[in-house]
């Protein structure tokens, strides 16, 4: 963890009382995700008890306690991609990489979240695999992106 | 993010400036002989506008037509299928779908020797005819863009677009020439309600924050637009953000703030980045802060980013948000206009209704009053999506019919299927059948048949859905985002879902029906917010209006759509089937025999759907 980073995060943060929000989004957009120690540090900068800091970070969909993988899987459930299709896609994820939504894979690789809606309704079924939108999804088309997606992750492992 | 597209131009220090301002900005744009408009939105990226705007700039500056060529990227234009759309001025022309690769042609043909590129024109799948100009298109052509229109003609990271459309001068007109009384008796004569669903009388809203007592007051912008398959703030907010602040300011006015919050949910990066970069450049032009155009008026704006909680799209669980706490709605008891954000008077809108504001400002509130119906006044914007042809943004007066939405704009059923229903309203809506198509969106006409306005959400549904999996679906969605404070909506929606279970799974009896019936009571009366109250409405409204969906299930363990998994299966038609065994490469789980005929072994079978996209005459369904 880069401590520079969360140093900065923290003291940049504002003074409104949704900041302790916003510097949890920055930390957890930063990190991936959100360790204990990291919990400790918001507790102490905006001196609430960690067990509040906790409860944000629990209630709050966005954020994530566990480690998450090298790649990030998020398949659309909003009704527009519903209606076409979008729990086959999700089974078709679940069945590639053996984990169910909120999990992540053994190795590392991936995690598989699910999102209410995206709002880019009409490109739906929508598959985004690390920021990138992958519209009007099948599941051929995406066993065929979650393969390549894989093989680049080899590659990469393998090479350091 | 955060590149800055527009010339500066000095501080406003009076409202005369602006005026004189808007004048050098509109010349500076009338000098442009060529403009190119790229739509880039959520819709748009996802489309590849990044690559066709990389692969135009590089074309522009080889050609050396870089400083002639005005290029401007905004947010959606509301015909998300067809993204990115390209418009080319003055010859007027719209380009659909166009990839990097068409860059050059479109660069060599239409820039240069002003001829139009027909194949990436629109084709008019009614009429088989090609459609040149953008308001020739019938997507477009039928609807009344009033707020929507405006993203055509404006790069959101520019405040110098908005000012030359003639934006703040409902602000400047509002600081030196009316009241803040005044202010609040035009939008009630204009007839405004709220966009976000309730329908609440925005100026009645102002009125009583208005008269409530204390120092400090709040204007909040909701932009938590969490219904699914909704995405009409999201468009604004990217395409258009300086109209919200420009009615956040006049509303600041009229109740007497200085200070506003626009909560926005994080799903939307795009929305959060326009937003932000839009005050920044409001801040640099003087029209945020200390004694705005040289008027007593100061005020500031903040963005705070939802977390993805859809239960903060309700007013008093935003206010808990935005206070640091976690999103649990408080009982209406006490107003928000009163004791809202820090238990201080406070007046929330949602992102369409303050975008309003300015456009009624300008052009009076009998021209907003002229538009709609008796009691739903102006126009309104919907997510039109699912099972149409023309999906997108659409724009229409209040009034309008489902029909005329879904047929006339959305070019009715894809692949020469049926329609057999429509969803509007969200979580909290119901689906209405196609027989009642000639009902007009109005908030009572909708409320009167089961649905609800809701901010705007039509997800169109053909014969492929199913009624009880989409029933299915809203409750699943509610259960998991009740935040659990009221009993009956934190344990109801989930006993409610298990009986949906069972039908969809081929357990239910018709016993459970009544106890459908029974619970969905309960939850919606014994739910404080909005969440609970209506989360019966989907399994209601389906209840109502497809019956025999849930007889079938029911009765004969039958799924009619062939959606509910346990009660469908695929199935090869040995007529049209070519023996080609490319379905037996393509099943991951070796689920099909091949035997005189091929078959698929039911027991095997994941039901992924891999045969069925893999067969290349069609000869796999799934009943």
């Amino acid at each position: 963890m880069e401590l520079s980073n969360v140093d900065t995060i923290l003291e940049n943060r504002g003074a409104e009382p949704f900041d302790i929000i916003e510097v949890l989004q920055d930390l957890q957009g930063l990190h991936g995700y959100l360790p204990e120690e990291l919990l400790c540090r918001v507790s102490e900068s905006f001196a609430v008890p960690l067990i509040e800091v906790f409860r944000l970070a629990s209630f709050y969909r966005a954020f994530s306690l566990k480690p998450r993988g090298r790649h990030l899987v998020t398949v659309c459930l909003g009704t527009a991609c519903h209606v076409r299709g979008a729990p086959r896609m999700l089974d078709e994820v679940v069945a590639q990489l053996d984990v169910e939504p909120g999990e992540t894979t053994e190795d590392r690789a991936f995690t598989l979240e699910t999102v209410n809606c995206l709002g880019a309704c009409a490109l739906g079924p929508i598959v985004v695999i690390d920021g990138e939108y992958h519209g009007d999804m099948s599941p051929g088309k995406l066993r065929a992106l979650l393969g390549a997606v894989r093989d680049g992750d080899q590659a990469v492992v393998a090479s350091v | 993010m955060g590149i800055r597209r527009w010339s500066r131009v000095s501080r406003l220090v009076e409202v005369s400036d602006l005026a004189s301002c808007r004048e050098g900005l509109t010349r500076e744009r009338s000098a442009w002989p060529i403009r190119v408009t790229l739509s880039g939105g959520t819709c748009g990226e996802a489309s590849g506008s990044t690559g066709v705007l990389k692969a135009l700039t590089t074309q522009l500056h080889k050609d050396g037509l870089a400083e002639k060529v005005h290029v401007r990227v905004t947010g959606c234009q509301g015909f998300c299928q067809e993204e990115p759309l390209l418009i080319v001025e003055p010859l007027d022309v719209l380009y659909c779908n166009v990839k990097s690769e068409d860059v050059s042609e479109i660069v060599r043909e239409s820039l240069v020797n002003g001829r139009v590129v027909e194949r990436l024109c629109f084709v008019d799948g009614a009429s088989g005819r090609t459609v040149q100009r953008p308001a020739d298109l019938p997507f477009f052509a039928k609807q009344d863009r009033e707020l929507i229109g405006h993203n055509q003609s404006i790069d959101p990271c520019d405040i110098g677009d908005y000012i030359a459309n003639g934006g703040y001068s409902a602000l400047a007109h509002v600081l030196t020439s009316m009241s803040p009384e005044a202010v609040i008796e035009e939008i009630r004569a204009s007839g405004l309600r709220g966009r976000g669903g309730g329908g609440y009388p925005t100026a009645r809203k102002w009125e009583q924050c208005r008269e409530a007592s204390g120092q400090e007051r709040y204007v909040i912008c909701n932009a938590d637009e969490g219904d699914p398959g909704a995405y009409m703030d999201r468009g604004l907010l990217e395409g258009n953000p300086h109209s919200i602040l420009e009615g956040m300011m006049i509303g600041a006015y009229a109740i007497g703030s200085n200070q506003g919050y626009v909560y926005v949910r994080n799903e939307y990066p795009l929305a959060v980045a326009h937003t932000r970069e839009a005050i920044e450049q409001a801040w640099d032009l003087g029209l945020l802060g200390e004694r705005i155009l040289g008027t007593d008026f100061s005020f500031d704006v903040k963005v705070a980013r939802g977390a993805g909680a859809f239960v903060c799209g309700e007013s008093t669980a935003l206010m808990a948000s935005l206070e640091g706490q976690v999103g649990e709605p408080r009982s209406k008891d006490i107003h928000t206009v009163e004791r809202g954000y820090l238990d201080r008077p406070t007046a929330l809108n949602n992102v369409e209704t303050w975008a309003n504001v300015p456009r009624i400002i300008s052009n009076g509130s009998a021209w907003f009053a002229g538009k709609g119906t008796d009691q739903s006044k102006g126009t309104k914007i919907f997510a039109l999506t699912g099972h149409v042809k023309n999906t997108g943004l659409v724009e229409v007066e209040m009034g309008t019919t489902l029909r005329e939405i879904i047929f006339d704009i959305g070019g009715g059923p894809q692949n020469g299927k049926q329609i057999k229903a429509v969803q509007t309203g969200g979580p909290s809506g119901g689906c209405l059948p196609a027989a009642l198509f000639a009902l007009p969106v109005d908030y009572e006409a909708l409320s009167a048949a089961g649905s609800m306005m809701g901010s705007g959400g039509m997800v169109v549904m053909d014969d492929s859905a199913c009624m009880v999996d989409v029933a299915r679906y809203f409750l699943k969605f509610l259960k998991d985002e009740s935040c659990g404070k009221c009993v009956p909506c934190r344990v109801g929606t989930d006993r409610m879902l298990e009986i949906l279970a069972d039908f969809a799974e081929g357990r239910g009896t018709m016993e459970q029906l009544d106890t459908l019936k029974d619970l969905a009571w309960a939850v919606g009366a014994g739910s404080l917010c909005a969440l609970g109250k209506t989360a019966p409405n989907p399994v209601l409204s389906t209840l109502r209006y497809f019956h025999d969906e849930y007889e079938a299930h029911i009765r004969d363990r039958r799924c009619p759509a062939g959606v509910c998994r346990a009660l469908a299966r695929y199935v090869i038609d040995p007529d049209l089937c070519a023996d080609c065994g490319q379905c037996v490469e393509a099943c991951p789980h070796g689920a099909i025999l091949e035997a005189d005929v091929y078959q698929i072994d039911q027991t095997l079978c994941e039901q992924c759907g891999l045969c069925a996209e893999t067969c290349v005459v069609g000869a796999i369904s799934r009943v």
